[in-house]
């Protein structure tokens, strides 16, 4: 006779399984299978995944790197912040540090970029508003993700890792251009 | 005096010591529970931005406060009691080395109440993951190691109670389903708390100014102890089902041998679980992330999912074979939803399926963590897994142990019976808000999402403030559950109606006694299953069968929505 949970059953409990629950340990597995299988399918096929370029990198070399790269392509200032138009294709560098994003970054809609991530201090995190793109933002490693912008308009950077009392005051800007605007190109 | 006593109700040996180490672990767990109960309170308060209760500096305060008494302190010091109860209590054991469990529990309790002294006295604003190089005050490391170390000796204690259990030959045949899935918990405790200790010791070194640490190591380590204790949490949930469903229904092991696999598939791959949190992490590559946080081709997954089968399969079953056979669901109609013990293991495991499993493996996924990662969808999940779920199945066992631990009668016990309704509806609507404020991109741990005084202001949609509104309600109701838990059980342990040796409390009508002990469902004999007749085209659990596949929609249902609303993001990789 079946039994429950709390007394112990006979020695050998090794029964055979009833043709029903085995029906669903197969289904339950086949869909771990799909699960499993997306990842690398997306990585093949899809456009959007984390893998980055990535490696370790000194807060004060990345500091220098940021400095350079807004002193050759700074076209303004924003409330106080340099706002930076690189050109299609290049490295952007964006640069976290209790509690602001540096530079204001100036993009085109449909050109690619490499966006490098890092933080001078602790840890940081880039959430692009509102599209909610995210990605954790680690002192000592640079994340180098390639992106395509692919729709015009005005995004803010919330950091989403707490990262100290200003928090809260943590919030940097992309424009994106639209693509015919300076390209008219046909996107 | 005897060193045991004879359970009256279930006929089983018990130990005094474990009687008493039971209740000091649970009563620890109902202070840890009250204190971050009150940091809810505060937080939600807060983050309902209407009314911003706190200011910055209190709001991560205390939501270190609510993490650390939460996550850390009412969880483990609970399972600490049900590891004593799985082993000693209902192996019929005694507990070898009473010393030992009680120095252990001291260790917990100072290592707590140093963490709790540098909480409150703002020397550990850092949050309950303390990611390097956020610095607190040396103490609150020690304290946690402390507590990790005490948490460990109970855990080896344990083992030990499996031990002489088995050569002084208490119980006969295998140990119970419920005993084996303590076991499991217990086995997953120690690896992660062994991965607590090779971090909190260099961090705790490197807070001394004696060693630095590497801030993605930190978060790789870290969270091998922090997701890997979820394993524990999990584990020790489900075998907390397995005990609800036998007290509460009767409810049987369909197959012993499903059920023990699916525990042990919990084991094997815990060390991977830390995965989870390094997603969109600079660190590692796309190689090591998709099987570390698969765990090995999903088959932790896979046991929660046989889980959650064979739990409710099993209550289907042993209320078929008592006669509620009607239909495909007439076993539901006639169980005792009036017994917080099952209403609470119902609720504990619809909500901990359908909305904190399915997101849980849908953010869990590499790519779809770019638009899961650190927002509210985070929480959203939790709460609904390790609140909703854990503790809410925490909760109903309670209304057993009062009665055959602390021989107590549960106070107010009408409060009692709507005690789980309460908790799991306010949960749920707290927990489907969060995760839905989160999809629009509201961040987690943040103080205030209008953003005063910042020098940009992205602006959230008056729909997600009003997500954010519906939230608070909910989370207050949840409160409001939680706070008469706490009410119920410190008065009936402390007050309660005492209970005599030899009462078993059958047959009672009108006490404070849950149906499962005043009427606790008859044994089964061999003629039941005669009478049960053969099973249709469903098999013998057809309701469970139905209700699985409903899971399973849903479940494809979300996760693929989740890959349609990432692939129309920016091109990232
Ligand atoms: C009684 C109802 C509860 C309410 C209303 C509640 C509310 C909240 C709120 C509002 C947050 C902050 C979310 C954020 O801003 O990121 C939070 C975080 C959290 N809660 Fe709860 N909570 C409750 C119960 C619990 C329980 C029982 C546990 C654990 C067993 C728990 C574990 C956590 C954890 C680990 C966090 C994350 C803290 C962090 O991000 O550092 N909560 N909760
Ligand atoms: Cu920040």
């Amino acid at each position: 006779m079946y039994r429950t949970g709390i007394e112990p059953p006979e020695r050998i409990w090794w029964k055979k399984i009833d043709r029903h629950e085995k029906v669903w340990v197969w289904i339950a597995f086949a869909w771990c299978m799909v699960l499993f299988a997306m990842m690398p399918i997306w990585h093949l096929r899809g456009g959007q995944n984390p893998s980055g370029i990535r490696h370790r990198v000194e807060p004060a070399d990345y500091q220098a790197r940021v400095a350079e790269f807004i002193q050759e392509y700074q076209v303004g200032t924003d409330s106080g912040f340099p706002v930076v138009e690189p050109p299609p294709g290049s490295d952007v560098y964006l640069q976290a540090t209790s509690f602001s994003w540096i530079p204001v970054l100036r993009l085109q809609q449909g050109a690619e970029y490499v966006l490098h991530l890092s933080s001078l201090d602790v840890n940081h995190g880039f959430n692009l508003y509102p599209l909610n793109i995210n990605f954790q933002v680690v002192p000592g490693y640079d994340y180098g993700l390639r992106v395509v912008p692919n729709e015009p308009g005005e995004f803010h950077i919330i950091c989403n890792e707490f990262c100290g009392i200003g928090h809260h005051l943590m919030v940097g800007k992309i424009i994106v251009e639209p693509a015919d605007a300076e390209q008219g190109g046909d996107r | 005096m005897s060193l045991f006593r004879t359970c009256p109700t279930t006929g089983l040996q018990v130990h005094r010591t474990a009687d008493r180490l039971i209740q000091a672990n649970a009563v620890a767990a109902t202070v840890a529970l009250l204190i971050g109960g009150v940091a809810a309170l505060l937080v939600l308060l807060t983050r309902w931005e209407v009314v911003l209760l706190l200011d910055a500096g209190m709001f991560y305060r205390m939501l270190t406060v609510h993490g650390m008494n939460m996550l850390i302190f009412f969880i483990i010091f609970f399972e600490m009691a049900v590891l004593y109860f799985a082993s000693a209590v209902l192996l019929n054991c005694r507990v070898p080395a009473p010393r030992t469990g009680w120095i252990a529990f001291a260790l917990m309790v100072i290592g707590a109440l140093m963490v709790e002294w540098t909480m409150w006295t703002g020397r550990a604003d850092v949050l309950f993951t303390s990611y390097v190089p956020l610095r607190a005050h040396p103490l609150f490391y020690l304290g946690v190691i402390l507590f990790a170390v005490g948490a460990l000796t109970v855990v080896g204690h344990f083992f030990g109670i499996l031990t002489i259990a088995r050569r002084e030959k208490t119980y006969k045949g295998s140990m119970p389903l419920v005993t084996f899935g303590a076991l499991t918990a217990a086995a997953i405790a120690a690896v992660t708390l062994l991965h607590g200790a090779i971090i909190y010791i260099p961090t705790f070194l490197w807070s001394l100014g004696l060693m630095e640490v590497d801030p993605q190591m930190y978060r790789l380590i870290w969270w091998g102890l922090g997701h890997s204790s979820q394993q524990i949490n999990v584990a020790a949930m489900v075998s907390i089902w397995y005990l609800l469903g036998a007290l509460t229904v009767g409810a049987v092991v369909l197959n012993e041998k499903v059920s023990r696999t699916a525990f042990v598939l919990y084991v094997l791959f815990i060390s991977m679980a830390s995965a989870h949190h390094l997603l969109v992490d600079p660190g590692m590559g796309p190689a090591w992330k998709i099987w570390n946080t698969s765990y090995f081709m999903y088959m932790a997954v896979l046991a929660s999912m046989l889980h959650g089968f064979t739990v409710p399969a099993g209550v289907e079953l042993g209320m078929r074979l008592r006669g509620a056979a009607q239909g495909l669901f007439g076993w539901l109609k006639r169980a005792p939803w009036g017994d917080p013990g099952f209403s609470s293991l119902a609720f504990s495991i619809v909500v901990f399926g359908f909305v904190g499993g399915i997101t849980g493996v849908t953010f869990g996924t590499e790519q779809i963590n770019i638009i899961a990662h650190n927002t509210l969808r985070i929480p959203g999940h939790f709460h609904a897994t390790v609140v909703s779920g854990t503790a809410m199945a925490f909760m109903g066992i309670t209304y057993y142990v009062i009665p055959l631990i602390f021989r107590r009668e549960i106070a107010f016990y009408p409060l009692a019976r709507i005690q789980p309704y309460l908790f799991a509806l306010g949960m749920l609507i707290f927990s489907m808000a969060m995760t839905f404020a989160g999809t629009f991109g509201m961040p987690r741990r943040h103080w205030n999402a209008s953003f005063t005084g910042a020098v940009f202001q992205p602006e959230f949609s008056p729909a997600v403030n009003l997500v954010m509104g519906v939230m608070a309600v909910g989370g207050l109701i949840a409160i409001a559950g939680g706070a008469i838990y706490i009410v119920v059980t410190v008065v009936s342990v402390f007050f309660g109606k005492k209970m005599a040796a030899d009462d078993s409390g059958l047959g009672a009508e009108g006490r404070g006694l849950p149906p499962g002990i005043t009427h606790p469902p008859r044994a089964l004999v061999e003629e039941d299953r005669a009478a049960l007749g053969p099973s249709g085209r469903l098999g013998p659990v057809p309701g469970t069968m139905v209700l699985v596949f409903i899971f399973l929609a849903a479940f494809i249902t979300y996760y693929f929505v989740n890959w349609a609303l990432l692939s129309f993001l920016w091109e990232v990789g």
